[in-house]
């Protein structure tokens, strides 16, 4: 089953016909659950950002919930630049590089290789290919931790190990079952016809994919870049294996941050490098709205 | 690359034409059968025999495997995972029918009420865990702010408490991961076919009634699609527990990924966390294999895809 046309479904409107429209009491039952769950999905972020707002002094009275008495911003900017993890007292900021490092060019490298996968796969139909695809696939339901000591030796051998190329090379192994079902999965919903014509008219391979296909594939592109860059954003396990002691992302520092203590914790700046390190996935998901959640539900595998 | 008109063709071309899209895949090939299917065996193997912190090969059959049978610290990590698995996988797809349930029903704010489900899902396990630890922090949490309301008895300290801080987790992964779910469920309920509720409207069968017995088992596929990426999300619990509890308190919260982890990369144990690792692909297998079977027939019996 194509799931993709399943996902689309969430965009059809909601049946006609259907319950009444008056006030009853299943009506009512139903409004209150709806405002209990969303208060359930909002609280930890209001608590997280209420507390990072907060100087020490206000947090240790025991209000979780309660708007800041003395608003501060110290805690951001301390979280930013003076948190300490052990004895470096760097902040955040150093991950975030990093993450913007390893991001970046991983995305980019993961969307387009993806993307020739998913094209050569679909139109052309190499030998094998439902071999190669179906393997793919099948790889992207695998816990990383089957892969990675290996991986860890051969980058090793090669110097890799604890550098950014292989941590961007690590990625974009693990990236790619994604990026190919996305487009894949994308390129077969298209009209044959389309190929059959650019075909007669003696457009070769790449020829094809780049006059072609890519310029209708930018709503596929969108999802796969906003999954892409919030999956290897949030990525802990790959950056702490692979990434040694000066591409740590910043997921691995936040962790460091918070979980290794020295004495006092200060929960407000705590919080604050949370809220920072999960900026950019919230950003990048309310920029792209409904595409993410095609995108989940299109390439549900991704844990 | 292949051109389809042979008068095109110059006469000086070799007759065999490597062809453009087999070169394309090539790198792809190259990833699935070393990065994936290489290491996969090479951990395999490493299993069977004594490596402690480097790769030997003295093979000594399934000694690591009675070993790791042995070792309280798996069969605990393996109990934690029935119980953290179960909770959760009911808890997501529970509550997240239930939300579907209700952006079906043309309620007010649906867009903003699914943007509000689904946010948790965008961020990181490490951002959820540290909220949840916040959350349940005994002194400064939620504790203490119930108990500032006045009701001084209110405890709420399961973080600390190796018999609940599970429970925790089950939440914190539910928080993330149930919005996903109530997308993928309500996929499924927008397909449902309005005739169905036409029919049952003029037989008077209530509302959730119809949602039970008709719609749920109509939905089965977006069902199954759910276990399967909720199981996959239990065996891979990694981060979720590292930034939550870090296995604490004792070992109430370790869970076989981290207990893989820290045998490989912190216990130097190779051969011991090969073994652990071998049976968490395992029960991978198990999970998606009968999953992924059926898909492939039921691709073949409707005859295409």
């Amino acid at each position: 089953m194509d799931r993709r046309a399943s996902a689309m479904q969430i965009d059809r409107k909601p049946i006609p016909l259907g319950r009444p429209r008056l006030v009853s009491p299943g009506r009512i039952g139903l409004y209150i659950f709806a405002f209990a769950s969303m208060l359930f999905f909002l609280l930890p972020f209001w608590v997280m950002l209420v507390t990072s707002l907060k100087p020490m002094d206000e947090i240790r009275l025991g209000n979780l919930l309660a708007w800041p008495d003395n608003l501060t911003f110290q805690p951001w900017i301390a979280a930013w630049s003076s948190a300490c993890t052990g004895l470096v007292c760097d902040g955040i900021r150093g991950g975030f590089v990093n993450s913007v490092l390893i991001t970046v060019p991983a995305v980019i490298i993961s969307v387009l290789f993806g993307a020739i996968n998913g094209y050569a796969i679909s139109t052309w139909k190499p030998r094998g290919a439902d071999l190669l695809f179906g393997g793919l696939v099948l790889g992207a339901f695998i816990p990383y931790q089957v892969f990675v000591y290996p991986m860890t030796r051969v980058l090793a051998n090669f110097g890799l190990f604890g550098s950014l190329g292989g941590l961007i090379g690590i990625h974009v192994v693990f990236g790619l079952p994604l990026t190919t079902m996305l487009f894949r999965n994308f390129y077969a919903g298209m009209p044959p016809e389309l190929f059959k014509a650019a075909r007669v008219d003696g457009a070769g391979f790449w020829k094809m994919f780049v006059y072609v296909m890519l310029p209708m594939s930018m709503p596929i592109l969108v999802v796969a870049l906003v999954l892409q860059v919030t999956g290897i954003w949030n990525d802990y396990l790959l950056g702490l294996i692979f990434g040694g002691s000066s591409y740590a992302p910043m997921t691995l520092q936040l962790n460091n941050i918070v979980n290794t203590v020295e004495g006092e914790r200060n929960y407000n700046i705590d919080m604050a490098a949370t809220i920072i390190t999960a900026l950019v996935p919230l950003l990048v998901y309310f920029l792209s709205g409904k595409l993410l959640v095609r995108g989940v539900t299109a390439g549900a595998v991704k844990g | 690359m292949e051109s389809t008109t042979p008068g095109r063709r110059p006469p000086s071309r070799p007759p065999f034409r490597i062809r453009m899209e087999q070169i394309a895949v090539v790198p792809a090939w190259a990833i699935l059968l070393m990065a994936y299917l290489g290491t996969l065996m090479f951990t395999v193997v490493l299993s069977f025999t004594n490596s402690r912190g480097f790769p030997q090969f003295d093979f000594v059959g399934l000694s690591q495997y009675r070993r790791l049978m042995a070792t309280p610290r798996w069969s605990v990590s393996v109990e934690n995972l029935l119980v953290f698995g179960t909770g959760f996988i009911i808890c997501c797809l529970v509550f997240g029918f239930l939300l579907a349930v209700v952006m079906d029903s043309r309620i007010r704010g649906e867009g903003f009420l699914r943007t509000v489900f689904l946010y948790p899902h965008s961020m990181s396990f490490v951002v959820t865990g540290l909220a949840w630890q916040w959350m349940f922090n005994p002194a400064l949490g939620i504790q203490s702010t119930v108990r500032g309301w006045g009701w001084e008895t209110f405890t709420l300290n399961w973080l600390t408490r190796p018999d609940l801080a599970i429970y925790v987790m089950i939440i914190a992964g539910a928080w993330q991961s149930t919005g996903l779910i109530s997308v993928i469920l309500l996929a499924g309920l927008r397909g449902v076919d309005a005739d169905i509720w036409k029919a049952t409207k003029v037989d008077g069968v209530p509302t959730w009634q119809v949602y039970l017995r008709i719609v749920l088992p109509m939905i089965r596929p977006m069902v199954a699609v759910s276990v399967i990426m909720l199981a996959i999300s239990v065996v891979k619990a990694y981060d979720l527990v590292v930034a939550l509890t870090n296995g604490g308190p004792g070992m109430s919260t370790e869970l076989p990924a981290k207990f893989a982890m820290d045998s490989l990369f912190t216990r130097q144990n190779i051969g011991l966390a090969s073994a652990s690792i071998t049976l968490i692909l395992v029960s991978v297998v198990a999970i998606v294999g009968p999953w992924m079977y059926c898909e492939a027939r039921k691709a073949r019996n409707s005859g295409g895809h």
